[in-house]
């Protein structure tokens, strides 16, 4: 997968890509899905309803099978022989490269819905930045990934939409729920020296804040709600510098398979 | 699933209902069979009367129809509980179609639904059990004719 497959066409004019910039960002957008999928499974028998429960699941099963596509790809680029599996449960906290949006815990559902306002509405920036990617393999997860990520976006607006306009619990509810998650914004749009090593495969993350910002501060004024102005900003995520909330994450998710590697279902 | 309602007794030995006469709800039940008199939970104006069913807490019961082909009809699949209407299609959506079961959802309030009753039957279906003549059953069926 990491060469061109039959003739190779592009070698001649094209300038190599940088293969150790790509790795990283494809296990950047591996790492973001994978770990938020882990956090909305930890719903699961806990959700309001068990209509939620089974949204809040499909949600994250997508998500778990983008992680899937991007952690093989990403092991593929590496050359060294890891397969997804070992990306997901071998490695440890400074290895991954998630931005600290998705560790963070769920909180109520409110901290839920509005972190998943955020990261979907990213999201669906970032593939549709991706479609037009030179590499093909993230151009073709994009299009897969997109309308699953149209419909995540979607079930987070609505939500925040109801419980903003709700009754003033859930209002007060859902106003403390983004207030909690948005000192994790920035960190999303902070440009980094990968993705200016892929110009024409990665997409620039601050160029995809303006469209994201029109979408999600219109849900936020349609629900009554106030954009939060928050006084620190997150950092680090992309080069393995993670909030404490990974470290809880991680013996979670990775147990099973440390403890019996190998398993199969 | 509804049709035990047929059977509640009327009085007996059975377990004891408490309360007299009006309570047999169909709580959890599907609202496209009720029994006469049951009412309908309604979504309840929060601090109306502060009693809730359950973990429900007043949230209205919806039916849902799938349409699986281009051509085919809506059929009926199921029911389930959401807060208004834009939520049981999402809802639905993720309840009954995670296997690419349909190209269309409708979504019906099951209060809306107006069902004849089990008690309606004999007058309701009997009468056409013996008029065979509304069968297409007296043509003799040319050779070669499928699908008939």
């Amino acid at each position: 997968m990491t060469s061109p497959p039959v003739s190779g066409t592009n070698t001649a004019s094209e300038p190599p890509v940088d293969q150790t910039a790509l790795a990283l960002y494809v296990l950047g957008l591996g790492d973001d899905a994978l770990i938020l999928a882990q956090r909305l499974g930890e719903w699961i028998t806990r959700a309001p309803q068990i209509e939620e429960d089974i949204a809040l699941g499909n949600i994250a099963l997508d998500l778990l099978g983008q992680a899937r596509t991007l952690l093989s790809y990403a092991g593929d680029i590496e050359g060294g022989g890891r397969d997804e599996d070992d990306l997901a449960f071998l490695r440890d906290e400074r290895e991954f490269h998630n931005v600290q949006l998705v560790e963070i815990g769920n909180g109520d559902f409110a901290v839920t819905m509005a972190r998943q306002l955020i990261f979907s509405a990213y999201q669906y920036e970032l593939y549709s930045a991706l479609l037009t990617s030179t590499d093909q393999t993230l151009s073709a997860l994009a299009a897969k990934a997109v309308k699953e990520v149209d419909y995540h976006r979607d079930h987070a607006a609505q939500w925040v939409l109801r419980l903003g306009d709700g009754t003033p619990e859930s209002h007060d509810r859902m106003q403390a729920g983004l207030d909690r998650v948005w000192p994790y914004v920035e960190e999303i749009f902070d440009s980094t020296d990968v993705v200016t090593a892929l110009p024409g495969i990665a997409a620039e993350p601050a160029a995809l804040r303006p469209v994201w910002a029109g979408y999600v501060e219109n849900v936020i004024a349609e629900a009554t709600l106030t954009l939060p102005t928050p006084k620190w900003r997150s950092r680090g995520g992309r080069t393995g510098y993670h909030s404490e909330n990974l470290g809880h994450l991680l013996p979670e998710m990775q147990n099973l398979h440390r403890s019996h590697p190998g398993a199969t279902w | 699933m509804s049709d035990d309602k047929d059977q509640i007794p009327t009085s007996g030995p059975v377990a004891p209902v408490h309360g007299t006469g009006t309570d047999l709800t169909a709580a959890g039940g599907h609202g496209a069979v009720p029994i006469s008199g049951v009412p309908v939970p309604e979504p309840e104006p929060s601090g109306a009367t502060g009693h809730s069913v359950g973990l429900r807490k007043g949230w209205p019961l919806w039916e849902v129809f799938i349409r699986a082909r281009r051509g085919l009809s809506h059929q009926h699949v199921g029911s389930l509980h959401a807060p208004d209407a834009a939520m049981a299609l999402r809802n639905a959506r993720d309840v009954y179609t995670r296997r690419g079961e349909g190209v269309s959802i409708w979504i019906i309030p099951s209060s809306a639904i107006t069902a004849s009753s089990p008690d309606e039957k004999d007058p309701f279906f009997d009468p056409a059990m013996d008029k065979a003549y509304r069968h297409p059953t007296f043509y003799d069926v040319p050779e070669g004719v499928s699908h008939l």
